[in-house]
């Protein structure tokens, strides 16, 4: 996985803390972002042959190569299904979330 | 940078980002082009990505004055053919018959009557150091073309072509094959302009219907058969002056 880390988002106390203008450090994630998701993509890694192509097409970039096979993101995953469908061996199945 | 939101302090990016004014992601980025002049660095892109509507409408000024100051910037337009995150108007790259919220098809018309504007040859005819078109349904020709605009001492400019599941009336998990069918069926085409000449990157022999990619989509879905008609010859006459004009490999 390449992203920043999720951080715990403190709020500033004094004017001090505040950043000095409206920029702030690249990365800061202070939460993860996949609350809309209602259908989890589920890889069978057994049968993946590690094409990549799922990888190349996702367009929230949470797929990503992992010994040669692949691994999500699922606290940034959105549950788009775009991974299942381009899928040329229809190793990834889409589920229905239980949360 | 106008297509990308994000609640302050979060950002996506590993990289430094600014969100721009709606309409002035050139101008933005040919003050960061500059600031990185006179910090004298020398291993660096300054790349913003903005909307159909924030380049081909309300943002054309700013970049147009970007790629006449030669600045070394990459300007990607995101094109998904309406201002979709403010609600689906249309924007002037919305094309021919496309149901928008502010071209509602009723009695009297259906859908938008106005045809996409030709932004890349707009573009191009800055004489611009590179220029692209591009789709996400042809991934590794986007990120040839990305690559490319990264060696470019100069302005560059890449147009890519993006579907929008609410605006479109698709589901999620189509949009890469919508947008590839759409360079299939001539609807969009694969280009480049460098050293002043155009080039086709693929010339399909034979096209798909017209009809099967707009049936897709519900934002078509009212059209009639002659409404396919105007806009399947529209599009053999924009590939019969491009394949008589430019280069093809």
């Amino acid at each position: 996985m390449n992203r920043p880390p999720v951080r715990k988002y403190i709020k500033p106390k004094h004017i001090s803390d505040y950043p000095v203008g409206p920029s702030f450090s690249a990365g800061y994630l202070t939460s993860d972002n996949s609350g809309w998701r209602t259908l989890r993509p589920v890889i069978d890694n057994d049968s993946c042959t590690g094409c990549l192509k799922c990888y190349l097409c996702c367009p929230e970039g949470v797929i990503y190569p992992k010994e040669g096979k692949i691994d999500i993101d699922y606290d940034f995953c959105k549950g788009c299904g775009i991974c299942s469908k381009i899928c040329r061996n229809k190793v990834i199945k889409m589920e229905k979330e239980k949360k | 940078m106008s297509a990308v939101g994000f609640i302050y302090p979060q950002l996506c990016f590993s990289n430094n980002a600014i969100i721009s004014t709606f309409p002035g992601t050139a101008s933005m980025l040919s003050g960061v082009a500059a600031a990185a002049k006179a910090k004298g660095y020398k291993d660096y892109h300054v790349l913003g990505i903005a909307g159909d509507g924030g380049t081909a409408d309300i943002g054309l000024q700013a970049l147009s004055g970007a790629i006449d100051r030669r600045d070394k910037i990459i300007y990607i337009c995101y094109d998904n053919e309406a201002y979709m995150n403010t609600g689906i108007q249309k924007s002037s790259l919305t094309p021919f018959g496309a149901k928008t919220t502010t071209t509602p098809p009723g009695k009297n018309i259906r859908g938008t009557l106005t045809v996409k504007k030709n932004m890349f040859e707009i573009i191009a005819a800055h004489n611009i150091d590179y220029a692209a078109t591009a789709s996400i349904g042809y991934v590794q020709d986007l990120i040839n073309k990305i690559q490319k605009a990264s060696l470019v001492d100069g302005p560059s400019y890449i147009h890519v072509f993006a579907p929008c599941p609410t605006g479109w009336g698709i589901k999620t998990d189509e949009t890469f094959e919508i947008a590839k069918e759409v360079v299939d069926s001539g609807l969009w085409y694969l280009a480049e302009y460098e050293n002043g000449e155009f080039t086709l990157n693929r010339n399909p022999r034979e096209f798909t219907p017209v009809e099967n990619y707009l049936k897709k989509q519900s934002r078509f879905r009212h059209l009639l058969e002659e409404d396919i008609i105007e806009i399947t010859e529209a599009r053999d006459r924009k590939w019969e002056r491009m394949r008589r004009q430019w280069n093809k490999n």
